[in-house]
């Protein structure tokens, strides 16, 4: 049974939610997609101090979402595609696999919505 | 993306919660998720799969039963409680498989909100656990596939589109 099968995978996604959970991280993310960035410009956008910025770059560096290069003045960050491609495909097929239905509902709705303007009509 | 696009979210660490809009008054929707004659006209399961017996005791403490047939013959078989019912917003209703492919019981909250003839609704399952939540997710997944790097930085502004600065 399809249902049944349990995905393997080597992503803990648990870990990946957690640090996908919070909007800043999340933003930290977004911003590492369009390419490599120290801690002082991973804090120029929000309102937040360099710490505290650094708190959640250690959250996503232990969901395994992000990595630092080796430059020791800078350190930049990057994103790790791979356990985000994960959680990301976990997701997608999940709503994939309910959108399928939803839009065998939109169809039946449409056909609803019909029957009962004809009703009215005939009750006019 | 068109409005009638689902979208999934984790509300919390126990929780996934679909969201979507209908073209249609919430009562529809309502009546859709309620009464087994439209219930089995569009399925709830996934592909090669029928709702084939479909039995609803809408009230507070009345059972449904849902009894899903592939194309192949094999049978699911899912149920639960009502636990409550507000015709036509909410409905909170327990669920369990017969062969329990996720330990214990699952709480389905569905909530219809209508608006200017449409209606969006919010079905949030929660789960016993957190392992439980995840691996629900992961039941939607065929084969094991991973999405490419060229697909990510697709869904990547979707995951931060609510959290980027201004």
């Amino acid at each position: 049974m399809e249902l049944l099968g349990y995905g393997q995978s080597s992503v803990d996604l648990n870990a990946t939610f957690m640090a996908l959970a919070d909007p800043t991280r999340r933003a930290i993310l977004a911003r590492l997609a369009s390419g490599a960035a120290s801690v002082t410009e991973l804090a120029e956008p929000f309102a937040m101090t360099q710490p505290a910025i650094s708190k959640h770059l250690k959250v996503l560096e232990r969901a395994g979402l992000i990595s630092h290069g080796r430059d020791a003045q800078r350190r930049p960050r990057r994103l790790e595609a791979q356990p985000l491609a994960e959680a990301a495909g976990w997701l997608e097929n999940y709503r994939q696999h309910w959108e399928a239905a939803f839009q065998r509902l939109d169809a039946l709705l449409e056909e609803l919505k019909e029957s009962e303007k004809k009703k009215k009509r005939r009750r006019k | 993306m068109s409005t009638a696009t689902l979208t999934i979210t984790t509300p919390s660490d126990r929780e996934l919660a679909l969201i979507r809009v209908f073209d249609a008054p919430r009562k529809l929707v309502f009546d859709c998720f309620t009464k087994p004659e439209l219930l089995k006209r569009w399925g709830l399961g996934p592909r090669d799969w029928n709702l084939t017996e479909c039995e609803v005791d809408l009230r507070v403490g009345g059972k449904w039963l849902f009894v899903m047939t592939k194309t192949d013959g094999q049978k699911m078989v899912m149920f639960g409680v009502y636990r409550e019912i507000a015709a036509p917003e909410r409905i909170v209703q327990t669920e369990r498989f017969e062969t329990p492919w996720y330990p214990g019981e699952g709480l389905n909250t569905t909530v219809l909100l209508e608006e200017g003839g449409k209606t969006t609704m919010t079905i949030t399952c929660l789960y016993d656990s957190k392992e439980i939540r995840d691996s629900v997710l992961k039941s939607g997944m065929e084969g094991g596939a991973s999405v490419s790097y060229d697909r990510l930085a697709e869904l990547l502004p979707a995951f931060a589109a609510e959290a980027v600065p201004a």
